[in-house]
């Protein structure tokens, strides 16, 4: 009883400390959080002014007029309207067929008790993993080569269907993988009443699994749009056309075209990562939970 | 192809598929197989290749072997090389001794909800949405001569300081931005697996007198190690592989070499060079050890 007591006192007595301890580590953290987001605000700060005016009153003057006249230019001078279209072309098939794959091979590991189940899903998750720079140079030169078979050079390379074949072939890996360890936690019985009705696979895959898989399918698409549409190095490396690139990769060109205008560059800056943004905001239940069911990437 | 590989591999059947069943299963595997293959684990076998040759141009009939030609160009004769590689090194002790403590040390505060912390988490995680061109620019923004940080300092333009130009400096103005995205996703990871450590364990340790360093060192960590592996693997192939924020920075130019620009230079384009190959190929030797890390604690489980 009395040792009840005492432990209830030491507990006030640790919580009460924590509690003075606690305000000071969040103020702290509150103040590295306002320097960690100020480069941002900065940014968005900067683009609703206009260039003019910071050049002749200085960066710190009070402003005069704060308007969307730099968004409104950054849409017509940079034709971002084109890029974003550039980059839906790249990452609507590119995530859609990445989900279809992955839900296959996802599908069969784990319903089916094959002896190469675990080196299927071991080689999938490793060639995830590979770097980039290590598949590229067969990958540019078989690209050209069945560009010039077929008689359409522009097939592959240069093509957005070069850039979704790359996404889809490396990021397979990763929702495969996902995918399959969330397939493990669908009980095994709702499978088997499945196949004791005498579904075939096709329709064990259609009518059975992919509706249980709904939730992570989103958190993966979710995630998977965010890389892919953030991804710059295929399309730089496989398209040589710059008005056919997606938007993140024509930002550092538009970067060099526009330098002296950095307030419109700012404007066009905030543009290109609205569309990540409000994925964020809007889905950030499923995006995080698609990061943390295993993941490599930055 | 693939339909033969799975026939010969006589798998377990519970009990026979039909013929239609059959065909769907090979088609389910093999087509998916067949692009992964095919664009990902076939070319990394060719470059590996390759790597021993010179060839130019696209015609087959024009490879010659090299043996170790471009290897030994690149040790001996590659100055850049080993200024790639300090500067990795530079950024592995960087990220591994300062942006992923942090990391784990805000994750670590913010799940022990204190006030604030939705705020905060959002706040650590929004780097980590933007596009690294993105985030060149939003830098570019604070740091060129005209920028913030040189008007912050009084300095006009012209004794500004040159972030990006000056070599003392530039190396960690570099990494500050690369932290700047890690930290978030690292905090991120960190926050996921926390949530499954019981607090009770926590105030309990606390209750026996353990200080909090103690309580992290002692129980936290340890139940945290199939999180700190995949940190750990994170870490040390971020470090290896960066590429995207150095080159928004410094262009396809020598301003800032590490291994990933090294590559680009020899790979990007029509004059990709066979050199460029052994580069990727030094690159992925490098990365194999944390990759098999990876595996091994993601794929325990399965192989038991």
């Amino acid at each position: 009883m009395s040792i009840d007591v005492e432990l209830q006192v030491a507990a006030t007595k640790y919580r009460n400390k924590q509690k003075v301890k606690d305000r000071f580590i969040s103020l702290f953290i509150g103040i590295f959080a306002i320097v960690w987001i100020f480069p941002i605000i900065w940014t968005v700060w900067s683009s609703l002014r206009p260039y003019k005016e910071v050049r002749a009153n200085g960066l710190f003057s009070f402003p005069k007029v704060l308007n969307l006249t730099n968004y409104a230019d950054a849409i017509s001078r940079m034709e971002l309207p084109t890029y974003f279209f550039n980059t839906a072309i790249i990452t609507i098939p590119a995530v859609f067929l990445t989900l279809f794959f992955g839900s296959l091979i996802a599908f069969v590991v784990s319903r089916y008790s094959f002896k190469w189940n675990v080196s299927l899903l071991l080689l999938f998750t490793a060639g995830n993993l590979l770097p980039a720079q290590l598949v590229f140079i067969p990958v540019f030169k078989m690209y050209i080569t069945l560009g010039k078979a077929v008689g359409i050079p522009r097939l592959l390379y240069d093509s957005p269907w070069g850039v979704v074949l790359i996404h889809v072939a490396f990021q397979m890996g990763f929702a495969t993988f996902v995918l399959s360890s969330y397939m493990k936690t669908v009980p095994k019985e709702i499978s088997e009443s499945a196949m004791v009705d005498g579904a075939t696979v096709f329709t064990h895959y259609t009518k059975v699994m992919l509706p249980l898989l709904r939730p992570a399918l989103a958190s993966l698409a979710v995630l998977m749009t965010t890389w892919i549409y953030n991804d710059f190095f295929w399309a730089l490396v496989l398209m040589s056309t710059d008005s056919k690139r997606p938007i993140t990769s024509a930002l550092g060109r538009l970067q060099g075209e526009f330098v002296t205008d950095y307030n419109l560059l700012a404007a066009g800056a905030a543009i290109a990562a609205l569309p990540t943004l409000i994925v964020f905001f809007i889905l950030r239940k499923q995006f995080v939970s698609g990061l943390t069911l295993g993941s490599t990437k930055g | 192809m693939n339909s033969t590989a799975m026939e010969s591999k006589k798998p377990h059947r519970r009990r026979a598929f039909s013929r239609a069943d059959r065909t769907t299963l090979t088609a389910f595997v093999g087509i998916p197989l067949f692009f992964h293959l095919l664009l990902v684990w076939v070319p990394a076998f060719l470059t590996i290749v390759l790597s021993f040759t010179y060839w130019s141009g696209i015609s087959i009939s024009r490879i010659k072997f090299a043996g170790f030609a471009n290897y030994k160009n690149i040790f001996v004769d590659t100055p850049a090389f080993w200024e790639a590689i300090q500067n990795n090194i530079i950024w592995l002790v960087w990220f591994a001794g300062i942006a992923t403590p942090i990391g784990i040390l805000l994750a670590y505060q913010i799940d022990r909800q204190i006030r604030g912390h939705k705020f905060y988490e959002t706040a650590y995680y929004l780097p980590v949405v933007l596009s690294l061109a993105v985030t060149g620019i939003i830098w570019n923004f604070l740091l060129r001569p005209d920028g913030f940080v040189n008007g912050l300092f009084g300095r006009d333009i012209d004794n500004a300081i040159s972030f990006f130009g000056n070599y003392d400096i530039n190396i960690y103005v570099i990494l500050t931005i690369a932290s700047w995205r890690h930290i978030g996703y690292i905090m991120l990871l960190y926050l996921a697996g926390l949530k499954s450590v019981d607090m009770a364990l926590r105030e309990a340790a606390s209750l026996d007198g353990a200080t909090e360093w103690q309580t992290f060192k002692k129980v936290i960590f340890p139940a945290m190690k199939p999180v700190n592996v995949i940190v750990i693997v994170i870490t040390i192939i971020e470090s290896l592989r960066a590429f995207d924020i150095v080159y928004i920075i410094y262009g396809s130019s020598a301003g800032f070499p590490i291994l990933g620009t090294l590559v680009f230079q020899n790979i990007a384009g029509e004059g990709a060079s066979m050199k460029g190959a052994a580069y990727a190929v030094i690159l992925f030797v490098l990365s194999i050890g944390p990759i098999i890390a990876y595996l091994r604690t993601t794929f325990r489980s399965d192989v038991q």
